[in-house]
């Protein structure tokens, strides 16, 4: 029953959904109000249902009820209850309904916070976003419905996969999606702005911080994933660039281009039909990452053809989407053209500069993702890109982009002229030199060319989003809340780099054969493998060695790795035990018996690892002060009063 | 500086990033991207002799060996035509396993390939596509990853 009334839940919110689009589009371009009110109480309509299609699945995912298809594939009764609720979104069907979910919260939370909008440009907001609500419902009912019945019923569910039982896992899709989705916002405002034909600063204003807190999800999601692959998959690699990584990162690149543009067009109010398809791009990307990566598509293209309908649909969509929007900004893009001049060197030059590295980086990455299905399907033959390929591409243009930073952060709008002297910024390039020596000489091993250049740099950029909230300090200046999350988030930049470069360049990793009493010794600490044991965990049994790690006689840590047997899936899983810590990180997973009691082992000395995730939660955190700058709240109440008197009158849309 | 000027300024810069990033992407690609052979493309000779490629197949059953205590350990891939034998020293993934499908990833020495990356996927009903399809055109057909019964537990990271 509980299934059955789940999914006419989502019925009845596709048809609001429909609703929220046809009254709020049309309405706004026949300029009928009583049409445009309807698209509040739709939005509230549709969040109602859809969480009540999501709560039913729960139910049955929490009652183990194993006649629905999708309980059955990826849950079971053994499960802790946590889990069995985070498994919801362990496959394709499940993660579709989180999107809806996801997507409805902001439509809610857009037409709450919307009442100071002009009428029409709200209700043409809410309209785009029910289009793409409703496109997904269609796509969930259709092809990917997670309500389905298994008749007869599986006596037990076949389990979630044992690597997706983890805490970080169990929120990274939330996460992630929370920033996907809210994407939409900005292309909802875009979309909206276009049909008006009328983008002033206002609408950059209005726009801004929705995107900033999207992208700070965004951030946090990655960033989330990339702590989780770290220490769950047992390699201890921070990032590999895989197709479903690059399809998170291709949109928080477009993203932050957008954030910074955005910036551009609030406050000179130029690079306006660049920040316009920044938005589409952010948003189309991703889309691209969340159908392609849970399609399958991306691994070959040929699972296109084991499920067509799916395939077409996501096709069709994307071409609706994205070509829709495309010719939209075609048509009234260059409308919104105004003159307005900045010269080199100027804020807006470096801004420029920034948006054409991420964009393009974004543009490599995708190029990278897809040229296996461009290759296969010219029939060249069957690659695979590694990660020296994403590197190249990633590095040669992002480094000189860190350089820019250091400089762009003081460089006043319009004029090119620097707000610090440049001989504080080249003193603080020489400290940065000098504290990358001094992190180098403090034991990391070889000299590393291109790993000294990223310390410096980010070390730079660090001291650099320092010198504007010292010298306030130091003058007893109010320093405001965008300009704080600014500099926070570059402080983030700078840290990420330290972390980035510092593993990279003098990671150590070695795979050897330990048995019970050997040693190794890596960066000076020396790994004493001094035995293993049988332990039995609530769904499996396993095998924990003991590691015993000593640095000049003096012991640092004991680890205990495990190599894990799950009762359930029957497939092995081995924990890597790390050691953590500000310099560094000591990783031990366990490979295979060998024989003779000796194990292969996975040993590795990870130098300034956690800067890397440390760096993007402080992104993230610079993004949220941003994002609740007092401009961005107080524009709520001034614009309470009527910006458009005669169409306002009184009648704001569906006030309630 | 005049809006005519800026444009063009504006312009030139996106031409130059897009220029930059299309050598960019050509010099990456070039060198670095491995292509994959099955057991019979291997053993025909169309493998390149020199350069890293990928091989993929099921592990034969009964064929890992390794000498007791030693990291390096010797396997033999199949796709029902023709077989390759690998050497590997390393940990092997927890899904590496006889009967299993996998992709080593290496270049040829004398007749046995010699890898330094072995890939298995995270469900034990996975078979990576490029084996799947080689196996299938040798009439072995294994299940599709997507069409396999049963659990399919999906992955966000495959």
């Amino acid at each position: 029953m509980t299934p059955e009334l789940g999914e006419f839940a989502l019925i009845l919110a596709f048809v609001l959904s429909l609703a929220q689009a046809f009254f709020g589009l049309v309405g706004a371009g026949r300029g009928q109000l009583a049409w445009m009110s309807v698209a509040r109480p739709a939005v509230s309509g549709q969040f109602v249902f859809v969480v009540m299609a999501f709560a039913c699945l729960v139910y049955s995912f929490v009652n183990n009820d194993f006649s629905v298809l999708y309980v059955a594939r990826n849950s079971n009764s053994q499960l802790p209850v946590f889990y069995k609720v985070a498994a919801l979104w362990g496959a394709h069907e499940g993660s579709l309904l989180l999107w809806i979910l996801i997507l409805s919260v902001w439509s809610l939370a857009v037409a709450a916070f919307s009442r100071g909008l002009p009428i029409t440009f709200a209700a043409r907001v809410l309209g785009v976003m029910g289009l793409i609500s409703a496109g997904f419902m269609l796509f969930t009912l259709w092809t990917s419905n997670p309500f389905l019945r298994l008749v007869p019923p599986a006596p037990d569910g076949a389990d979630l996969n044992p690597v997706l039982q983890d805490f970080a896992l169990s929120i990274h899709p939330p996460m992630l999606y929370t920033g996907y989705v809210g994407f939409s916002v900005a292309f909802a405002f875009a979309c909206a702005a276009m049909l008006e034909g009328r983008l002033d600063q206002a609408w950059a204003k209005w726009t801004r911080p929705w995107t900033l807190f999207a992208w700070l999800f965004l951030t946090v999601g990655i960033a989330l994933g990339s702590w989780w692959a770290y220490y769950e998959l047992g390699w201890g690699g921070w990032w590999f660039w895989d197709p479903v990584e690059n399809a998170s990162f291709m949109p928080w690149l477009t993203g932050t281009a957008l954030v910074h543009s955005l910036s551009v067009t609030e406050k000179r109010g130029i690079f306006k039909s660049w920040t316009l398809l920044l938005a589409i791009i952010a948003f189309s990307l991703s889309l691209v990452g969340t159908f392609l990566v849970r399609s399958g598509v991306l691994v070959s293209v040929h699972s296109f053809a084991t499920d067509p309908a799916r395939g077409l649909y996501i096709l069709a969509f994307l071409c609706v989407v994205i070509g829709g929007s495309l010719t939209l900004y075609a048509w009234r893009a260059p409308k919104l053209y105004v003159p307005g001049g900045f010269q080199l060197w100027s804020r807006e030059f470096f801004l420029l500069v920034n948006n054409v590295v991420l964009v393009s980086v974004a543009g490599l990455v995708l190029w990278g993702t897809l040229s296996p299905l461009v290759y296969e399907l010219m029939n060249i033959g069957k690659i695979s890109v590694g990660p020296p390929v994403f590197a190249l591409m990633f590095l040669v243009p992002m480094v000189p982009l860190m350089a820019f930073l250091a400089i762009g952060m003081h460089a006043g709008w319009r004029r090119g002229t620097l707000t610090v002297s440049l001989k504080l910024l080249l003193g603080l390039l020489a400290v940065g030199v000098l504290l990358a020596l001094l992190v180098q000489a403090g034991g990391f091993g070889a000299l590393h060319g291109l790993g000294l250049i990223g310390l410096a740099f980010g070390f730079w950029i660090m001291l650099s989003a320092l010198i504007e909230p010292v010298r306030r300090l130091r003058n007893r200046q109010r320093l405001s809340q965008g300009m704080l999350g600014m500099c926070i988030a570059h402080l983030g930049v700078g840290l990420f780099a330290i972390g980035a470069s510092g593993v990279e360049s003098y990671k150590i990793e070695k795979d050897v054969a330990l048995k019970p009493g050997d040693h190794y010794v890596a960066a000076g600490y020396d790994f004493h493998f001094i035995s293993s044991a049988d332990v039995r965990g609530p769904n499996y049994d396993a095998v924990e060695a003991t590691v015993e790690v000593t640095h000049k006689g003096r012991l640092v840590t004991v680890l205990k790795p495990q190599k894990r047997h799950f009762w359930v899936q029957q497939t092995d899983n081995s924990k890597a035990a790390i050691s953590v810590g500000w310099m560094r990180d000591l990783f031990v997973a366990m490979g295979n018996p060998l024989g003779n009691g000796a194990w292969s082992m996975r040993v590795q000395y990870k130098p300034l690892v956690r800067y890397i995730w440390l760096g993007a939660l402080v992104m993230a955190l610079g993004g949220l002060i941003a994002a609740t700058d007092r401009r961005y709240r107080l524009r709520t109440r001034e614009a309470v009063v009527p910006a458009d008197a005669t169409a306002a009158a009184g009648t704001r849309l569906g006030s309630t | 500086m005049t809006p005519r000027r800026k444009r063009l300024y504006v312009v030139l810069a996106i031409l130059a990033g897009v220029g930059a990033s299309v050598a960019l992407a050509v010099v990456a690609t070039r060198d670095n991207v491995s292509f994959y052979f099955d057991p019979t493309q291997v053993a025909s000779g169309q493998a390149p002799v020199h350069k890293r490629f990928r091989v993929g197949g099921m592990v034969v059953k009964g064929s890992v060996t390794r000498k007791p205590g030693d990291l390096e350990v010797h396997f033999v891939l199949t796709d029902f035509a023709h077989e390759v034998p690998v050497a590997y020293s390393g940990v092997l993934p927890d899904l590496f396993r006889e009967g299993q499908g996998i992709i080593a990833k290496g270049t040829m020495h004398g007749g046995t390939f010699v890898a330094d990356e072995v890939l298995a996927k995270h469900d034990e009903k996975y078979m990576p596509p490029e084996v799947a399809a080689s196996l299938k055109r040798k009439g072995e057909a294994p299940a599709a990853p997507s069409a396999a019964p049963g659990p399919a537990p999906g992955s966000p990271r495959s």
